[in-house]
C-alpha cells in the first residue's frame, strides 16, 4: 500500500472505509466489472458509491433499521455486493445464503436470523422467498435485480433494486446528509455480518462478526502477502462462503483492487482466463477440478504435446521439490526450469487463467500433497490457508519461500495459535468472532477466555508450522491402533482424473475400505475409447472394466502407505455425492456421520464376505423432488 | 400456469382458408381453416400423419397448396417464396434440426438475421460506414436479446453439431428469433427433450410470447399434451388432414371427437409430467 494508505483502526467500520475509498478513487478508477451480453462492463468507484447510497436509503425508507437482518441469495454480481454494502451502511446486518440452498435451509436461516428483508437475484430466488413467506412472519420485503421472468409478479412487497433505489433518491432529496450520518453512526465493534457456517454435523450456526473482526483479518493477511490497487480479482465463489467475503470485502476494500464478476457461473473458467487475476482463493475442490482438467487434456493431446508436458512436468517437479526442501536451486536446473516454462508451463498457465497469478490460496478443507505439488511444478505459488468462519476466515497461511505441502503455514500477525493438551487447535486474534446468534451454549463451548476452540486436531512442527490433522471426530483408528486421517487417502484418490469423490471407511474396523464416485465425463470418455456401452452413470459405474480401472487408481494411491492403511475393498457408488442429499456440506466437505447412517448397508457388506450389496433408498433432485432408487452394487477386493 | 384465462383478442395476423394439399393420392390437408390472432400461442395437434408439419410447410412456403388462400397481415402470400415470407416476418424452427452443424452457435444465430443487413458488397468487404454500424447494432441485438434470453452464454463459441440435442433445439429457436419475426412457427420444439429441458423450452416460448420486447405470435406443433394445454391460447386439432375442432384448450380437451381420435387412444402422447 502506498500513498493515501488507509489505516485499519479500532474506530473504522467497513462502510466508513468504503466511503473513503469511493471518495479517494472517484470516477477515475474501476471498482468492479461484470461481463454482460458478451462484454466486460466497468463500474467506477463513483458508480459503486451511487448504487450503494440509493439502495441503502431506499431500504431505509422502507423501514430498515440499525441491527435488522437482511437475507441475501444469488450468484456473484455487482448488485450482490451493492446490497451487502448498502445493508452495512444502514447499520443493518447482511446474512448470506448459498445459491443452491434447499427450501428448508432457506426457511431455517431466514427464520433463525429474524430477517426482515430478502434480496434475491431473479425469479428463482423470488420464488424461494414467496414460498417461505407464510412461515417466515418477520420477512417484510423481497427485492430482486434481474427482471427476467418477473412480468407476472405484482405483489406489493416485491420490488426491484431499481425501484428501491428510486425511493432512495427521493429520500436523499429530502435528507441529503442522511447517508453520511448513517455511516458515521456505525462503530467498529458493531456486528457487520451474520454468517451461517455450513456445519458438517448439525444445523447451521450463525457466527456474529464485527467490522473490526473483518478488517483486522484482511489487514493481517495483506501484511503477509501485499496486494495492490492495480490488481484484479475474480469473484465467483459463493458470497455465503467466508473466503469470498474475505477477498471481495475485507481485503478488496482495503486494497482497492478490481472485482470481476463472470457472466454466468458456467462461464467462470473462461472468464478467469480473460481477466488473468493476480490473486485467487478457492476451496481444494476447484484446484482438484483444474488438475483433472489438465490430466484429461493431456490424455487427449497429440504425441509431441504429451512429450513436452512430460519433460516439463519432470523438471517442474524436481525444482518444486528442491523448493519444498528449501535447498538452493543450481543454475542448470534454473535454466532447465525456464525451458520447461517456455515449452509448456506458460501456455498451460494461460489456459488456466494463472498467467499473472502472484498468490493462489486454498482453504476450507484438506488438500492432498499430490495436487499441491502439481501446481508448484507448474510454477504456481499455491499456498494453504487455515481458518474458519469464526475467525473471520483466516488465521494461518504459508509464507513465500517457506511452503510445506503437509502443513498450513504459520499464524498471520496479531494471531496466536496454540495446541491444547488434547491436541485441539485454539487461536486468539482481533478477528475472533463474537459468538453464535441465539446459541449461547454453543458459544460457550467454542469461545473460552477469548480463545477460539476450533474442533480440529493438529500439532505444531519443528519449523513452527501448523499441521492440521483433521476434525477431531473424523480421525480414524486403524487395526494396529494407529490414528489415521481418511482425508489424506481421499485426496490421494482424488488425484486420479477418473475419481470424482471418495469416502474412506475403517475406523476401529479390521481393514480400510472405500466408496468411490467415478468422474462421469472422464470415465465416460475412457469407456468410449474402450468400446464399453453405457446409458447412464449407474450403469457405467457398475461395469467390471470400470471396476478394474478404479482398482488401478486405488492401487496407485495405496503405494507407500503402511499395510493397515491400505484400501482392501471398494464399491463404486451409483451416483456422485451431493449436497442436496446432505452427503456433503455446501462447501463440499463429506458429512461422515450422516454417510455412515445413510449407507449403513454398504458399510456392513464391505466388512462381510459378500460381493454385492442391495440398496433401497431415495435421492433428491436439485428442484427438491425425491425419487426412490433400488440397485445392486458390486464389491471388489484388492490384493494387498 | 394456464393461459386460457387471458386469450388475446388481437387482430387476425395469419389466416388460412380452405387449404387443400395432396401428395399423389394422399390427401394431407383437406380444407383446413386457421385464424391466428396477434399475440396468441395457437397450437396444432393431431396424431402422426395428421398433417401438422404439412400445414407449417404451407405457411412458410416450402409447399404450395393446390387449393386455398393464405393471408399474412391481410396480404395474400400464396405466391411468395419462403425467403420473401421470412422477410415479411414469418420465422420457423424445424422438427428435425436444420442447423449449420459446422458453424458456431453465434454464427448460426447471426445467420438468422442476415436478411436485415442492407449494406452492399463494397462496404461489406472493407467493413466501414453502414456495414460497421449495422454489425454493431446486430451484435447488441443478438447478445442482449437472444443469447441472454435463451441462457446460452457458455456455448456461444461452440460448434453447433458438438452440442447436446437439447441445446441445439435452443439454438434453432435463437436463429428463428434473430429474424425478428412477428409470427414464429415452432415445429415440435419439445420433441426429444428431457423433462427439465421441456420446462425450459416452455418458459422460453412464454417469454417470447409475453415479454414486451418480443410479443411474438406463436404457431406451435407439439405432441406433449401437458405443455400444449398449459401454454396455448387456442388449439386446432387435425386428424388425417381433416380439421376436427379449433378452440380454447379447455373445450378442446373435452371434445368427444378429439378424445376419440387422439387423446384417449395413445399413451404416447400423454405428457411426461
Amino acid at each position: 500500500m502506498g500513498e493515501g494508505e488507509i489505516q485499519i483502526t479500532e474506530d473504522l467500520t467497513i462502510p466508513q472505509l468504503f466511503y473513503r475509498q469511493c471518495k479517494r478513487y472517484g470516477s477515475g478508477k474501476v471498482a468492479m466489472r461484470e461481463k454482460e451480453f458478451g462484454i466486460w462492463r466497468p463500474f467506477t468507484w463513483q458508480d459503486y458509491l451511487d448504487n450503494v447510497k440509493y439502495l441503502c436509503l431506499g431500504m431505509v425508507s422502507l423501514g430498515l433499521k440499525r441491527g435488522d437482518k437482511v437475507a441475501m441469495i444469488g450468484d456473484n454480481r455487482p448488485e450482490g455486493v451493492w446490497a451487502e454494502m448498502a445493508t452495512m451502511c444502514a447499520g443493518a446486518i447482511p446474512v448470506w445464503l448459498f445459491q443452491d440452498c434447499m427450501m428448508d435451509e432457506v426457511k431455517y436461516i431466514v427464520n433463525h436470523s429474524d430477517s426482515r428483508f430478502f434480496v434475491g437475484e431473479t425469479q428463482e430466488e423470488v420464488d424461494k422467498a414467496l414460498s417461505i413467506m407464510p412461515d417466515c412472519r418477520k420477512l417484510e420485503y423481497v427485492i430482486w435485480d434481474d427482471p427476467k421472468g418477473m412480468r407476472r409478479y405484482h405483489q406489493e412487497f416485491l420490488m426491484s433494486i431499481k425501484k428501491v433505489q428510486e425511493l432512495g433518491r427521493e429520500l436523499d432529496g429530502k435528507e441529503p446528509d442522511l447517508f453520511e450520518k448513517l455511516i458515521n453512526e456505525g462503530h467498529s465493534e458493531d456486528i457487520c455480518l451474520l454468517f451461517y457456517t455450513s456445519g458438517t454435523t448439525a444445523l447451521p450456526k450463525g457466527a456474529l462478526l464485527t467490522h473490526y473482526n473483518m478488517l483486522s483479518m484482511g489487514q493481517n493477511l495483506m501484511a503477509v502477502d501485499p496486494c495492490y490497487d492495480t490488481d484484479d480479482f475474480v469473484s465467483y465463489l459463493p458470497f455465503a462462503w467466508i473466503g469470498e467475503q474475505m477477498m471481495s470485502i475485507s481485503c478488496g476494500l482495503q486494497v482497492g483492487y478490481t472485482l470481476n464478476f463472470p457472466e454466468e457461473p458456467e462461464t467462470s473458467q473462461h472468464n478467469i482466463r480473460e481477466i488473468g487475476p493476480h490473486v485467487m482463493f478457492a476451496a481444494p475442490r476447484l484446484y482438484e477440478g483444474l488438475t483433472r482438467q489438465v490430466q484429461v487434456k493431456y490424455l487427449d493431446s497429440t504425441w509431441i504435446k504429451r512429450k513436452a508436458y512430460e519433460v516439463a512436468t519432470k523438471i517442474g517437479y524436481y525444482v518444486a521439490d528442491l523448493k519444498f526442501e528449501r535447498k538452493p536451486i543450481p543454475w542448470y536446473w534454473k535454466a532447465l526450469n525456464y525451458f520447461a516454462y517456455v515449452i509448456m508451463q506458460k501456455k498451460l498457465k494461460d489456459h488456466l487463467g494463472m498467467s499473472r497469478l502472484r498468490h493462489a490460496y486454498t482453504g476450507g478443507a484438506a488438500m492432498g500433497p499430490d495436487h499441491f505439488r502439481f501446481f508448484h511444478a507448474l510454477g504456481v505459488n499455491l499456498k494453504q490457508i487455515y481458518g474458519q468462519t469464526e475467525i473471520a476466515g483466516i488465521s494461518v497461511v504459508h509464507r513465500d519461500g517457506d511452503i510445506k505441502f503437509d502443513t498450513v503455514g504459520t499464524a498471520i500477525p496479531e494471531t496466536e495459535v496454540k495446541i491444547t493438551e488434547d491436541g485441539e487447535i485454539i487461536s486468539k486474534s482481533p478477528s475472533v468472532f463474537q459468538g453464535y446468534y441465539k446459541m449461547e451454549e454453543e458459544t460457550e463451548k467454542t469461545l473460552k477466555d477469548g480463545w477460539l476452540y476450533s474442533g480440529d486436531t493438529g500439532f505444531i512442527d519443528d519449523d513452527g508450522h501448523l499441521v492440521v490433522f483433521d476434525r477431531t471426530k473424523d480421525v480414524m483408528i486403524l487395526n494396529d491402533s494407529r490414528p489415521f486421517a481418511p482425508q489424506y487417502l481421499e485426496s490421494r484418490l482424488k488425484f486420479s482424473p477418473y475419481v470424482q469423490d471418495a469416502w474412506v471407511i475403517g475406523d476401529r474396523l479390521p481393514y480400510v475400505t472405500a466408496v468411490m464416485c467415478i468422474d462421469y465425463s472422464v470415465v465416460g470418455k475412457w469407456a468410449d475409447g474402450h468400446k464399453i456401452n453405457y446409458t447412464s452413470y449407474p450403469e457405467l459405474s457398475q461395469d467390471p472394466k470400470i471396476y478394474d480401472l478404479i482398482q488401478k487408481q486405488i492401487e496407485e494411491a495405496n503405494k507407500g502407505l503402511p499395510a493397515p492403511a491400505r484400501i482392501k475393498k471398494f464399491v463404486n457408488l451409483f451416483k456422485a455425492f451431493d449436497a442436496d442429499d446432505d452427503e456433503l456440506t455446501r462447501t463440499s466437505k463429506l458429512r461422515r456421520g450422516f454417510m455412515a447412517e445413510r449407507y449403513k448397508d454398504i458399510v456392513e457388506a464391505l466388512y462381510k464376505d459378500s460381493d454385492t450389496v442391495h440398496l433401497d433408498m431415495t435421492i433428491t433432485y436439485e428442484d427438491g423432488r425425491i425419487q426412490p432408487i433400488k440397485t445392486d452394487l458390486r464389491i471388489q477386493e484388492i490384493g494387498i | 400456469m394456464n393461459n386460457t384465462a387471458e386469450v388475446p383478442e388481437g387482430d387476425v395476423i395469419l389466416r388460412l382458408e380452405n387449404i387443400h394439399m395432396a401428395f399423389g393420392k394422399v390427401q394431407a390437408l383437406n380444407g383446413v381453416d386457421l385464424e391466428v390472432r396477434k399475440g396468441e400461442i395457437h397450437s396444432i395437434i393431431g396424431p402422426n400423419g395428421a398433417g401438422k408439419t404439412v400445414m407449417m410447410n404451407c405457411i412458410n412456403g416450402l409447399y404450395r397448396p393446390q387449393k386455398g388462400n393464405i393471408y399474412f397481415k391481410g396480404q395474400n402470400i400464396n405466391g411468395l417464396s419462403p425467403h420473401k415470407r421470412a422477410e415479411l416476418g414469418i420465422g420457423r424452427t424445424f422438427q428435425k434440426l436444420e442447423l449449420y452443424g459446422g458453424m458456431t452457435v453465434l454464427d448460426n444465430i447471426r445467420m438468422g438475421s442476415h436478411i436485415h443487413l442492407k449494406s452492399g458488397i463494397l462496404s461489406g468487404s472493407i467493413y466501414v460506414g453502414k456495414t460497421k454500424k449495422e454489425e454493431i447494432e446486430e451484435r447488441e441485438f443478438i447478445e442482449e436479446e437472444i443469447i441472454d434470453l435463451l441462457e446460452i452464454e457458455s456455448i456461444r463459441d461452440q460448434v453447433a453439431h458438438m452440442l447436446p440435442y437439447g441445446l441445439q433445439k435452443r439454438v434453432e429457436l435463437g436463429r428463428a428469433l434473430a429474424l425478428r419475426p412477428e409470427v414464429i412457427l415452432l415445429d415440435e420444439p419439445m420433441a426429444g427433450l428431457n423433462l427439465e429441458e421441456v420446462e425450459d423450452m416452455a418458459r422460453f416460448i412464454l417469454d417470447i410470447n409475453e415479454e414486451e420486447r418480443w410479443k411474438v405470435t406463436c404457431v406451435l406443433v407439439e405432441h406433449d399434451m401437458g405443455v400444449v394445454m398449459d401454454i396455448s391460447h387456442r388449439v386446432l386439432v387435425l386428424d388425417f388432414g381433416n380439421m376436427i375442432t379449433d378452440g380454447l384448450p379447455g373445450d378442446v380437451s373435452k371434445n368427444p371427437q378429439v378424445v376419440k381420435a387422439y387423446l384417449g387412444e395413445e399413451d404416447l402422447y400423454i405428457t411426461r409430467r
